[in-house]
């Protein structure tokens, strides 16, 4: 059922239309690499302030709160220009390990992000060890996306 | 002794040959290089949105920059260090390509932007550290830096393609 959805992907208008051109690729990335340096702006500010370092001064309540719509817009953008790019070229993501490696650390670290990360920094009393192990897994996660998405290049 | 045949001399010392016949090398420093875009992207773009007046409006500005400067720098030094060592790996290719070129026209221009902003307007922080909305010169710095950036990075991934080399 997977594999019919990313053909479906490739055959669709918009793979077609993107793996058709030679500029819509290089455009559509520009865009997911722009939103990539405010998404990790946005979660490393948050991580950092969790293992007191950074905005020390601030509550990590405010950092948290503050960086939530950046990290909400720009995680959206992620996804949206990150799924035009499959569908450029679906069943060679299909295939690729890195790429699934990627998707598997994109859903933890969302769950992750979304519920616990989301709990513990928005509640300012909360014991320093339980805040450095959760920014430790984020930072952890998130990574995982980046070099999984990097890593779908070299497989 | 052109700059060219300065990049030819380079293509044949043995570190750049040894980065250009390895296998694993690349990816890994590449890798290296868009993670560290995330750390100091990340806080440069904060930095500026925060002088926009846009973001992390609570916090003073001189706190946003005590706070973030030292981890700016830690991810400005991983990416000249990454960046080095990538250009390297065919310094002749990449001495030629247009996109190239372009970044690092833009690289030293993003640099004078952030001196100009902080031997100018940023002396003065104390007065207008909390003023909504902040001053123009700030918010100029600011954006012009965003968009300084923005072309970097769009430039420094067009690298890749290699649709105006002469080789």
């Amino acid at each position: 059922m997977v594999l019919a959805f990313f053909k479906w992907c490739e055959a669709s208008w918009m793979g077609k239309t993107i793996s058709g051109s030679v500029y819509l690729f290089p455009v559509v990335e520009a865009v997911h690499l722009l939103a990539l340096a405010v998404i990790g702006g946005a979660v490393l500010i948050v991580d950092l302030r969790l293992a007191g370092l950074g905005l020390r001064q601030t509550p990590a309540s405010q950092v948290a709160r503050d960086a939530e719509p950046w990290l909400v817009g720009s995680l959206l953008i992620m996804l949206v220009s990150g799924f035009m790019l499959m569908t450029s070229e679906a069943m060679r993501c299909y295939y690729n390990g890195a790429f699934w490696l990627k998707m598997w650390s994109l859903l933890f670290a969302m769950i992750f992000t979304f519920t616990i990360r989301r709990r513990v920094a928005l509640k300012d009393a909360v014991q320093p060890i339980t805040a450095k192990i959760v920014a430790f897994i984020s930072v952890l996660l998130w990574s995982g996306v980046g070099l999984g998405g990097r890593g779908i290049g070299f497989y | 002794m052109s700059l060219l045949n300065f990049m030819q001399w380079l293509e044949t010392t043995p570190p750049s040959v040894a980065f250009h016949e390895s296998i694993w090398s690349f990816p890994i420093v590449e890798s290296v290089h868009v993670l560290g875009l995330c750390l100091f992207l990340g806080m440069a773009v904060l930095t500026d949105l925060r002088l926009m007046g846009i973001a992390l409006k609570r916090v003073p500005v001189s706190e946003v920059m005590n706070r973030l400067l030292p981890w700016t720098w830690a991810g400005a030094v991983i990416m000249v260090v990454s960046g080095v060592v990538l250009f390297l790996n065919t310094p002749v290719r990449y001495y030629t390509n247009i996109f190239l070129r372009v970044k690092f026209v833009m690289l030293p221009l993003a640099v004078v932007n952030a001196w100009v902003f902080h031997s100018g307007i940023y002396r003065k922080v104390a007065k207008w550290d909390q003023q909504v909305p902040t001053p123009k010169f700030a918010r100029f710095a600011g954006a012009i830096s965003l968009v300084l950036w923005s072309g970097i990075v769009i430039a420094g991934r067009m690298i890749a393609y290699n649709w105006f080399d002469k080789r």
